[in-house]
């Protein structure tokens, strides 16, 4: 068979995408389409076929008190997580990026908790939480304080969650901040000293302005991370107490795994792929056409 | 030459970065409404003192004077001056409407006002059309526009230059060039302009201060500077092919161009410096006649003229011929120029003028007040 010139480019291209066309639909696309039918399924007792049932799964959940539970957590988790870390990371690259003596140990202090695997990491956290030896409540003593039960209190756990993930995930976004910072010429600062411009001024008129495209990075990755790790809960709270810190995709393990419901699981997974996806579109839409590219 | 209150006083200023020294204690005032260019050879210091000036480089040792106030210490802001950076320094994400009144903004200037001044300014630097623009949609000159504009809308007295023009290319900094200096003397600024180009120094400058290792090697016109360099490094850097410097030694009655014993150039005390003589000023002519003998290289053919480079002794020579003109390297020739196109330095590379070098050609009439009277400097292929 003979190919023309054009066909023989196109089959080079295509050929070129392969292995990455290959391991995508192994192991992203293949998984959400099954994911996505098993939502529209309830399995058969005793070997009888998988029945369809169209979206009734999705009402049942919906009627679920713990999953709209879980939620609320999870969108009080992401509130709360992804604007503190953003600012504290913000904060700290624009300290360890002026002059500074040291400022390489501070860089590398500021990024250590990104090092650390976030079981490492919520191991070190369970001590500074434990209630009788706690290194918080120690030191609370110490101020003549009683002691807080960090975990065990429904009404403090998800805080306390959610400080741990704010300490791990700001050094992280800071070597963004600090690259971008980097990549700022000297004599944008150094024309707007000579105008007699504020630091103040200078941040929110030029350094803020030119970090967006940063912000948008750093905040989509935010997003996806406050729904997808949760590898700390299964060390400080494992969901509880009464679910106060349970968080969507533990939810998920939780019904997958432990409750051995994989149509519930598959059914979560979709509503919180969807939900993810709208955000990340409209993140992207509407904050990219008031961000600018270099 | 300077007025009574100079608009900048440097007085001993200095720079050190642990043991190295960019700028030795420099003494100099700048008269308003001059253009002064600092020029030199990277690493000179001309970028360091510049800097220094505006405020953004901290000064090591001396005092700097702005209208009569002491602003060594005082931040850039304060000083009442604007700056062209040599990468423009543009806001990338601003239009060039905001990028030119971003000052003004900072200085909370009423925005009537801002917008008066914006159209005024625009309108000088032939921006109009180009004001919604982001500065990544202009072109090399248009942005090197914006930033003069940025520099213009302050109204601030002084304005500083670093090297603006070394990003653009020959053709169009030409034009910025005369642009630019019509602009100065249309709105009376004082300009300090830095550059290692001596055609734009040449060109633009009322007066040039000629820098070397942090210090001033020379201060004065274009003009003096070119046709009266004070030290060997002044006559070699500014003109275009260089100044030709022969090492003397001492002859029987005079000093004599090494390896040419026989033609008396200058008195014998210059016998241990150089001689200066520029390529435009060497007379060619046959081979016997009294001057200095020669035997042709090779000939370089620029166009309007040519560069025919000679070997006198075991010195190479360059002499510029005007039109195209062709000779036969080997060539025996003789060289010839006048007294006061001659240039004697001592042994210390400084100019010495206590001393008359030989007329070389005691045919053509003299004309004595010829060394004093500035001719229009002729460096490189450019009209003045």
């Amino acid at each position: 068979m003979m190919l023309s010139a054009h066909h023989k480019l196109q089959l080079y291209g295509a050929l070129l995408l392969l292995p990455a066309a290959l391991l995508l639909t192994t192991f992203a696309y293949i998984p959400t389409v099954t994911t996505l039918i098993s939502s529209l399924f309830l399995p058969g007792f005793r070997g009888a076929p998988a029945e369809f049932v169209g979206l009734e799964n999705y009402q049942v959940l919906f009627i679920d008190p713990t999953f709209w539970k879980v939620a609320r957590n999870n969108l009080l988790y992401a509130l709360g997580t992804i604007p503190t870390s953003i600012a504290l990371a913000l904060g700290m690259a624009l300290f360890v990026n002026a002059r500074l003596p040291g400022r390489g140990l501070v860089r590398m202090a500021y990024f250590t908790p990104t090092i650390l695997p976030m079981i490492a990491a919520a191991n070190i956290w369970m001590f500074f939480y434990a209630p009788q030896i706690g290194l918080f409540n120690k030191l609370l003593g110490a101020l003549g304080f009683s002691g807080v039960n960090w975990l065990g209190d429904p009404a403090v756990a998800l805080g306390s969650v959610m400080a741990m993930s704010v300490w791990k995930e700001a050094g992280f976004f800071m070597i963004f901040y600090l690259a971008a910072l980097q990549g700022m010429p000297p004599e944008l600062k150094e024309a707007s000293d000579l105008e007699g411009t504020s630091r103040w001024s200078f941040f929110w008129r030029v350094t803020f302005p030119l970090l967006m495209p940063t912000t948008l990075f750093v905040l989509i990755n935010a997003l996806i991370n406050a729904v997808r790790v949760v590898d700390h809960l299964f060390i400080l709270t494992k969901g509880g107490p009464n679910n106060a810190t349970n968080l969507l995709l533990y939810y998920v393990y939780e019904n997958s795994f432990a409750f051995f419901d994989r149509t519930t699981a598959a059914t979560i997974t979709v509503v919180i792929l969807l939900t993810l996806a709208i955000i990340a579109t409209l993140k992207f839409t509407l904050l990219d056409r008031r961000t600018h590219y270099q | 030459m300077l007025d009574a209150a100079p608009l900048i006083r440097f007085s001993q200023v200095s720079k050190c970065w642990g043991s190295t020294t960019a700028v030795r204690s420099l003494d100099f005032s700048i008269a308003p409404g001059q253009f002064v260019i600092l020029l030199g050879p990277s690493g000179c210091g001309k970028s360091t003192t510049l800097r220094m000036l505006a405020g953004l480089e901290a000064v090591s040792g001396g005092e700097i004077h702005i209208q009569g106030q002491d602003v060594t210490h005082q931040p850039p802001g304060a000083r009442g001056l604007s700056m062209v950076f040599q990468s423009y320094a543009l806001f990338p994400h601003l239009s060039v409407a905001d990028n030119i009144v971003f000052g003004l903004r900072s200085r909370k200037v009423p925005k009537a006002e801002q917008r008066e001044r914006l159209a005024k300014v625009a309108e000088m630097v032939d921006l109009t059309a180009y004001l919604d623009r982001k500065p990544a949609k202009l072109s090399g000159g248009q942005r090197q526009r914006v930033a003069l504009a940025r520099a213009v809308i302050s109204e601030h007295p002084i304005c500083l230059m670093d090297e603006p023009l070394s990003n653009l290319d020959a053709r169009l900094r030409a034009d910025m060039r005369r642009d630019i200096k019509a602009l100065q003397a249309r709105l009376g600024m004082t300009v300090i302009y830095v550059t290692h180009d001596q055609v734009e120094a040449m060109s633009m400058g009322d007066r040039v201060i000629l820098m070397q290792h942090g210090e001033i090697v020379q201060d004065a016109p274009p003009g003096e500077l070119y046709n009266q360099p004070a030290t060997t490094f002044a006559a070699s850097f500014i003109g275009s092919p260089a100044m030709n410097l022969l090492p003397l030694t001492e002859g029987l009655e005079a000093a004599v161009i090494e390896g040419v014993p026989e033609t008396p150039v200058a008195p014998l005390a210059a016998a241990t410096g150089q001689l200066g003589v520029r390529p435009e000023d060497i007379e060619l002519r046959g081979a016997g006649e009294p001057g200095v003998p020669a035997t042709v290289i090779s000939d370089e053919y620029l166009g309007a003229d040519t560069i025919i480079h000679l070997a006198v002794g075991r010195h190479s020579v360059k002499a510029r011929l005007a039109g195209r003109q062709s000779m036969a390297p080997n060539t025996a020739c003789t060289l010839a120029w006048r007294a006061q196109a001659a240039h004697l330095f001592g042994s210390d590379g400084k100019r010495r003028d206590d001393l008359a070098p030989c007329n070389l050609m005691p045919d053509v009439p003299d004309d004595a007040d010829a060394r004093v009277v500035p001719r229009l400097p002729n460096v490189g292929s450019f009209a003045i």
